[in-house]
């Protein structure tokens, strides 16, 4: 494997010594073949084991190495050397406070997705002694939504979330959208109050980035169109056709 | 071990970030120039209203240069605005040829409102 020098400015910030964060370079060699996520881990391996961040899979499926390189959110696992030239900027997920260096809180995420019932809320209990039936045509409509990996990306990559924080965000909605188009579901209604809400799908402006960030090809903005679709024919269908409104 | 998370303030530095960013906020900005140009008809017919000296002035006023460069930026913006929010349609309604049937809608309009105004 030819080596290829790196170099790499990552932001540091330490809460018990800093008053606010700041940029430390690296420079070291490593193989071409290399990601982000390689390079952090030679750091902290032989260069400085005060470096923070979170890792666990290299393999794009656990969602912990979300970090902002070079401005955009990526996964340091699927950032691959040979895409960038210079000083790579490693800094930590946008839009999240920030814990230590490139670790975030999260909890505003993980609280927002609890929110979402993001969970089968069965329609009638499940069939006695059998397992639930479902056609591929069924599982075609929301499978693409089952990819989402929790990463974050989504949320450090849309301004609506930055600039109201409020939000519930595009993964949230997207995973609640996902349950929601599940033949097996019965609880929309039991998420609507979150996913309906002004703070919910409404605060979307469609600036797409969501989807254009998305690791997964998940495309979170069109779950969260299709979301103010519904909800809007649910409001049509109360005002205009109350007899269509199903006895409570 | 004390925890003090560290908040990095919003500034408005997001919009060059990525060129997104800009695409969007262009798409954006493009309902100054045609929210001014549905109040500029407004306008035109308050003057109809007033008689035809008045009309007469506003059309007047419409052949100005001003007013020509004004309506071929808010004609950019409006093909802008459009094919960009056209080309979007497939994700809010995942239905087969969407986006063609909006091109196709829009084409018909513009052949209607064409045939009524020649």
């Amino acid at each position: 494997m030819s080596e290829r020098a790196v170099e790499l400015e990552v932001l540091r910030y330490n809460p018990e010594t800093d008053k606010e964060p700041h940029f430390q370079r690296y420079a070291l060699s490593c193989p071409q073949e290399w990601v982000v996520l390689d390079v952090l881990n030679k750091i902290k391996e032989s260069v400085d084991p005060t470096l923070s961040y979170r890792w666990s899979c290299h393999m794009a499926v656990c969602g912990s190495c979300g970090m902002m390189i070079n401005g955009e959110p990526k996964l340091a696992c699927k950032a691959f050397l040979r895409d960038y030239r210079g000083t790579i900027r490693v800094e930590p997920l946008r839009h999240f406070p920030i814990e230590r260096d490139l670790v975030t809180v999260i909890d505003d995420f993980v609280a927002k997705l609890a929110r979402v019932k993001p969970y089968l809320i069965p329609k009638e209990p499940p069939p006695e002694g059998a397992e639930y039936r479902q056609t591929p045509a069924q599982l075609k409509r929301y499978k693409q939504f089952t990819l989402c990996i929790n990463c974050m990306l989504c949320y450090a990559a849309c301004p609506e979330y930055g600039l109201i924080p409020k939000y519930l965000g595009p993964a949230a909605i997207a995973l609640g959208h996902r349950w929601n188009l599940d033949s097996r579901d019965g609880g929309r209604e039991a998420r609507q109050e979150e996913l309906a809400a002004t703070e919910g799908a409404w605060e979307c402006s469609f600036v797409g980035a969501c989807s254009e960030v998305c690791p997964e090809h998940v495309d979170p903005a069109g779950a969260i169109q299709q979301v103010k679709i519904e909800s809007t024919v649910d409001w049509y269908r109360a005002h205009l056709m109350p007899w269509t409104n199903k006895q409570k | 071990m004390s925890r003090a998370p560290y908040e990095r303030p919003i500034t408005s530095e997001w919009i060059f970030r990525h060129p997104r960013y800009l695409r969007y906020m262009v798409r954006e900005f493009s309902c100054l120039f045609i929210g001014g140009w549905t109040l500029l008809m407004v306008w035109g017919l308050h003057q109809l209203s007033q008689g035809p000296a008045a009309w007469a002035a506003f059309l007047e006023l419409l052949r100005s240069p001003a007013s020509v460069g004004f309506h071929l930026l808010t004609l950019a913006f409006a093909l802008y605005h459009s094919t960009t929010w056209f080309n979007l349609t497939p994700k809010a309604l995942p239905v087969p040829f969407i986006a063609a049937a909006h091109y196709a809608g829009w084409a018909a309009l513009s052949v209607v409102i064409l045939a009524l105004a020649l």
